[in-house]
């Protein structure tokens, strides 16, 4: 099988990012144009004069892929180009905070683009910062663990949910750590029209702080503890994609990964807590 | 044939004739006219596509992707629109992406001000950008088609400036080139690069310090080897149309001229008005009018004002807490001259500060002191 994003790139080992980029890649094939917004996607793929890239790429700015996303397709169509696509991979900086604005503006006018949000939760390109997809407890270099406040003391923003909220023909979430069913929701959307969205959680060795072998195994185990929900919206229908026949508990995420160290009981008990109240209010 | 229009209205029939790609617009006063025509072009079928974005900063970014697809792409804005597209002004430029954009030009925030003044676009002189200043309604009609042309073939994307409301919302007789006539001017976009899946490239890539300056250079010398291709667009534009707008600096009356008024943009006009007036008088004055900011025309400048009593820079910007812009701009290019004239930087129009005839009089009365002065007029 051909490869669209080459080795030798230079993402750390065990990173989700790349992971993400290549599976997506090889289910949407060589009739694609690649918008990249500033991360580390852009910085480990795409330094001048080499590319990892082998279908058409570009990257502009931090907080704009989803403007020229739309621009790109609008050109391709004006040109009388039907088939190819354009597909975004942004994270979650991007996609949560700075590009917000762009993003919504891409997701109101339905513009025909696949945008795929690889999320590691936090800036990572920077150096693990926190982002408004940063999960509550989570100690970045901006919401350290201090004497007085304990990590991130905000809830992650609930960004799937938003963007559905725009009625847009297809929102997915997924995880690398489930590759198939990842695989399964980019081909679903790849010949859907208009605006679709897929947010791939996509975990980040140094910022989440873990054994760089277990990027897979953390994916899997943020699914099976019912902390990131594997679902789909599709034409406005909510349907969950993989709900575990028992959760397993919280602190078996946590406790993998350094971000969550400085946890009291009390506080995994929270997330614990906030977890099944999600579930809860689930329709299935 | 000429016909009686909103000046707005003529630049935004220009662009359709130029059969662009995409167009995509934001609202923001002096330029929403020629947003609001073009939606309404889209709307009858005219224009191949018009993205109504959520923001200036959206509408530049989306002509950069288009353009990057190899489509021909346009924009209009003002002001704070173009302050808040300011960061991918410079990445326009930097990615060599041959994008339009007419700026109605108006003064920026703070105070909040919606009136005329050059502040706006000049602020984005050093961005990698042609800057073309126009003196009245027809050139800003002409030169909209012109940018077209000189961006294409350049690889720089282009700034059209008018004047807001002094230009873009006057209604005066222009004469709006058809489609069929466009064509035979302008030809099909066909970019050396774009984004191909059959023949896929890398755009945007970040560079090291080993090669960043290299393109930033790039971009220099590509600005400077325009100002040729400027005037041979100006003067291939009279063949076809039998209208030139003075390349990249033009002179009236100066040859003899003692004293020089010098300006871009609307305020052109009056000046030669007042030329006309004084000259009827005997007096030997003259105008300077710089159509290209970026490039600069520094040697056609300095050709111009060589053996000058004295002349005065009239700009409607400046560079706070050093000089006008433009002034210090034509100072460098007097500097290798022997014997300079006396140059003198005179600020005004700002913020839509009337500049009547009355004002330029003034400006020639101050300038006849051997002394170079700065007055905010």
């Amino acid at each position: 099988m051909e490869e669209y994003f080459a080795s030798g790139h230079t993402a750390c080992a065990g990173c989700g990012m790349p992971i993400t980029v290549r599976h997506a890649l090889n289910v949407l094939g060589k009739d694609v144009i690649v918008v990249n917004a500033t991360s580390c996607l852009e910085i480990v793929s795409s330094a001048y004069p080499r590319s990892a890239w082998g279908v058409p790429y570009i990257h502009s700015l931090f907080e704009n892929s989803g403007a020229i996303a739309a621009g790109a397709v609008a050109s391709l169509r004006a040109q009388g180009n039907e088939h190819t696509k354009v597909v975004v991979f942004a994270g979650d900086g991007s996609t949560y905070d700075i590009g917000f604005g762009v993003l919504s503006g891409m997701l109101e006018r339905n513009d025909d683009v696949l945008y795929i949000c690889y999320d590691n939760e936090a800036y990572m390109n920077t150096g693990n910062q926190r982002s408004g997809s940063t999960p509550f407890g989570a100690a970045t270099t901006t919401s350290p663990a201090g004497k007085v406040r304990h990590g991130k003391m905000q809830w992650k923003k609930p960004i799937a949910e938003i963007i559905a909220a725009h009625q847009i023909p297809y929102v997915a979430t997924a995880s690398i750590g489930y590759m198939a069913d990842f695989e399964n929701k980019v081909r679903k959307a790849k010949d859907m029209k208009g605006a679709r969205f897929i947010l791939a959680l996509a975990p980040c060795v140094t910022g989440w702080n873990y054994d760089s072998a277990k990027t897979i195994e953390i994916a899997k185990l943020a699914v099976d503890t019912g902390l990131w929900m594997l679902y789909e919206i599709e034409d406005g229908k909510f349907k969950v994609s993989y709900k575990p026949q028992q959760f397993k508990p919280v602190a078996d995420y946590l406790k993998m990964q350094a971000r969550f160290k400085h946890l009291s009981e009390e506080q995994i008990k929270t997330i614990q807590e906030h977890m099944n109240k999600a579930w809860a209010e689930v329709k299935q | 044939m000429k016909k009686t229009v909103e000046v707005s209205i003529a630049i935004a029939e220009a662009v359709k004739n130029c059969e662009p790609d995409v167009v995509a617009c934001y609202p923001i006063t002096p330029s929403t006219h020629i947003a609001e025509t073009l939606a309404k072009f889209y709307a009858d079928g005219e224009l191949k596509s018009f993205i109504a974005t959520e923001s200036e900063f959206a509408s530049i970014s989306a002509i950069c992707g288009a353009s990057a697809a190899g489509g021909r792409a346009f924009s209009a804005t003002s002001s704070q629109g173009l302050a808040l597209m300011h960061e991918v002004v410079y990445a326009a430029a930097g990615m060599r992406l041959p994008i339009v954009m007419v700026v109605g030009n108006r003064a920026l925030s703070a105070p909040l001000n919606i009136w005329c003044d050059q502040q706006d676009s000049v602020a984005e002189r050093d961005s990698g950008w042609i800057q073309l200043y126009c003196e009245s309604a027809q050139e800003g009609v002409d030169t909209a088609i012109q940018a077209f042309k000189i961006a294409e073939s350049t690889m720089l994307p282009v700034m059209v400036c008018v004047d807001g409301f002094y230009l873009t919302h006057t209604v005066e007789q222009v004469e709006v080139p058809t489609v069929e006539e466009v064509r035979k001017f302008l030809p099909k976009f066909q970019p050396k690069v774009k984004l191909d899946p059959e023949n896929p490239i890398s755009m945007g890539e970040y560079a090291t310090p080993e090669y960043y300056q290299g393109f930033r250079e790039d971009v220099h010398r590509d600005q400077l080897a325009a100002k040729s291709r400027i005037v041979e667009v100006d003067k291939e534009f009279e063949q076809m149309f039998g209208r030139s707008h003075g390349g990249l600096a033009q002179g009236y009356r100066i040859e003899d001229a003692d004293y020089v008024f010098a300006g871009m943009g609307s305020v052109i006009g009056n000046a030669k008005e007042v030329v006309d007036e004084l000259r009827a008088k005997g007096k030997k004055v003259g105008v300077l009018k710089i159509r290209s900011l970026r490039p600069f025309p520094g040697e056609e400048v300095r050709k111009l004002l060589e053996g000058k009593k004295h002349v005065a820079i009239f700009e409607k910007s400046y560079s706070l807490g050093s000089f006008a812009p433009v002034y210090a701009d034509v100072i460098n290019s007097l500097y290798p001259l022997r014997k300079r004239p006396f140059v003198s930087s005179f600020i005004g129009g700002l913020g839509g500060k009337d500049v009547p005839t009355k004002t330029v009089h003034e400006v020639f009365k101050m300038i006849k002191k051997r002394e170079p002065l700065e007055i905010w007029i």
